[in-house]
């Protein structure tokens, strides 16, 4: 036989396509079971935010650099009397957009469906113009707080900022991030070896619910933190 | 020399057939014609459920059982129907927290997937969560450049499969993303990652010569193309350096492409290039023709796409 004729197309499967009873009996107890828990209506969004909406920040992306800075500080001040410098996330970890309208549980599950947890790392300002470097290189919005980044426009970092303040090389700085970038997912791998390292227990998704519950509407925005000039 | 001819479908409901020069098959009331249809998912990512009515991006798309309804009306039209899934199945919904990909695989297998390629996301629970929900799937895992010899999942995964359909071999591979660097080294422990160009040249030319296939595809997690590293490996590198796939399945990107691509190979013939997004909202379906040979009338094969 002799292959002859290709043909290819994709076919959307769109809600005029009737529901094969059958799977959903299947699906059912399992999603009984889910919506308990993920109806809770916890925040409001009045707009949508995705992390494709800005060049090298977000607004989703800097509200999930907030939570873990306000809600992961929290925790590590109580531990150490110590606070976050500064955060970096990765903007492949956000995995979903936030809807205009409530956020509920499960929005934060869409979002974060990782059970990765937040970390803090003591890191030398060296370390922290690696990191710099890294994001320059990488010229993505990977979500930060602290940090005030602006590169020219050959991508070269021209001002490297934390707390608005110049990077003292032998000066500690507390990182927070999430264990998944802690162990080299992404490539980053300025965060070894480090002065210590404080492991929270605390999922980002749960940093999450916890923030939504005490912010009634969200509000985040695109800002300087992280820019290119022309 | 045979040659591929691309014919571009521009108007919808129109398919353009120009076949070089000579009459087209099908006008022959004698030739006898076999036709395999290919249908595809990748990065479903845990999607059971469509998506919401409130969702901004994708509201009411998805979900498996509709995706079921169209699978099980493409069968009874064409029972030579192979169905894939290109990797990145589990994580994205609370369905995989809750329940570590149990239903993923229950419902796969009763829409009777026949396999599945393993992306950097099936690691999501460890090597060792992966392998808890294999009773759940009765389809075939294919991934030939990832080595399990030193896990769990050792002879569980084989690098191909060949399908018969109605006589015809269709020679079936797999192969998966780099994993250093995307998945923590405790969560895929022994797993060895081998070169995907040269596992796939060796792949390619296993299935041709001694499987003697009469159609080769490559489920792939590479990812479709890295427009800032365009040399990185990928779906679009992997056609063009390697000789006698006639498709490849794409996952990894989440690309939505506005049909599938027409890459050429190291031989310069046509190599086909799918990927269908993510998260369920399409699904792929490629449908070849085969005609025997002594009818053949035309230099070569069209892509319509």
């Amino acid at each position: 036989m002799v292959l002859s004729k290709i043909e290819g197309k994709q076919i959307g499967i769109k809600d005029s396509l009737k529901i094969d009873q059958d799977f959903d009996s299947i699906i059912a107890p399992y999603r009984t079971r889910l919506e308990e828990d993920m109806n809770t209506v916890l925040s409001y969004a009045p707009e949508t935010y995705s992390k494709r909406d800005g060049h090298l920040n977000t607004a989703i992306g800097n509200l999930m650099a907030e939570i873990v800075f306000k809600e992961g500080n929290y925790i590590f001040n109580k531990r150490t009397n110590k606070n976050i410098d500064a955060v970096l996330l990765n903007h492949g970890g956000i995995r979903s957009i936030i809807s205009k309208g409530n956020i509920t549980t499960e929005t934060a599950f869409q979002v974060m469906p990782f059970e990765n947890s937040i970390v803090v790392v003591a890191l030398k300002g060296q370390q922290m113009d690696s990191m710099m470097t890294y994001l320059s290189y990488a010229k993505r919005a990977h979500p930060i707080e602290g940090i005030t980044l602006t590169l020219d426009k050959n991508y070269k970092i021209s001002e490297a900022l934390i707390q608005g303040k110049p990077i003292i090389k032998d000066k500690t700085y507390y990182l927070a991030t999430n264990d998944y970038l802690y162990n080299g997912g992404d490539r980053m791998r300025f965060f070894k070896p480090n002065d210590s390292v404080y492991y929270l227990d605390y999922k980002i998704r749960n940093a999450m619910i916890d923030y939504f519950k005490k912010v009634d509407t969200i509000n985040p925005k695109i800002d300087n933190r992280f820019t290119q000039t022309k | 020399m045979k040659r591929k001819t691309f014919i571009q479908q521009s108007t919808a409901g129109i398919a353009l057939v120009t076949l070089g020069g000579f009459g087209f098959q099908s006008c022959n009331a004698n030739v006898k014609t076999k036709k395999i249809t290919i249908l595809h998912t990748n990065d479903v990512h845990s999607h059971i459920d469509a998506f919401g009515p409130d969702d901004a991006r994708n509201a009411n798309q998805g979900g498996v059982a509709r995706r079921a309804t169209l699978v099980e009306a493409i069968r009874n039209e064409n029972p030579n129907t192979l169905l894939l899934d290109a990797g990145d199945i589990f994580q994205g919904t609370p369905y995989f927290n809750y329940y570590g990909g149990e239903l993923e695989f229950k419902l796969m297998s009763k829409m009777k997937y026949d396999a599945a390629t393993i992306g950097n996301h099936d690691f999501d629970n460890g090597i060792d969560g992966l392998y808890a929900q294999l009773p759940h799937a009765s389809f075939k895992f294919l991934s030939a450049n990832y080595d399990f010899k030193n896990t769990v999942m050792d002879t569980q995964v084989k690098p191909y499969h060949v399908f018969i359909k109605e006589g015809l071999k269709i020679g079936v591979f797999g192969l998966g993303i780099k994993l250093e660097g995307l998945v923590g080294k405790k969560m895929y422990k022994e797993t060895d990652y081998l070169d995907p160009i040269e596992i796939a040249t060796d792949m390619s030319r296993i299935l041709k010569e001694d499987e003697q296939c009469d159609l080769i595809i490559c489920l792939s997690h590479l990812g479709y193309h890295y427009s800032k590293n365009p040399d990185r490996v990928s779906d679009l590198v992997l056609a063009k350096s390697t000789k006698n796939i006639d498709l490849i399945i794409g996952g990894h990107t989440h690309t939505f492409l506005p049909k599938p691509t027409v890459a050429q190979n190291n031989e310069g013939k046509n190599v086909l290039v799918n990927q269908v997004g993510c998260y369920g909202i399409n699904l792929g379906k490629i449908d070849f023709y085969f005609d025997s040979e002594n009818n053949k009338t035309a230099d070569g094969t069209s892509i319509i796409v």
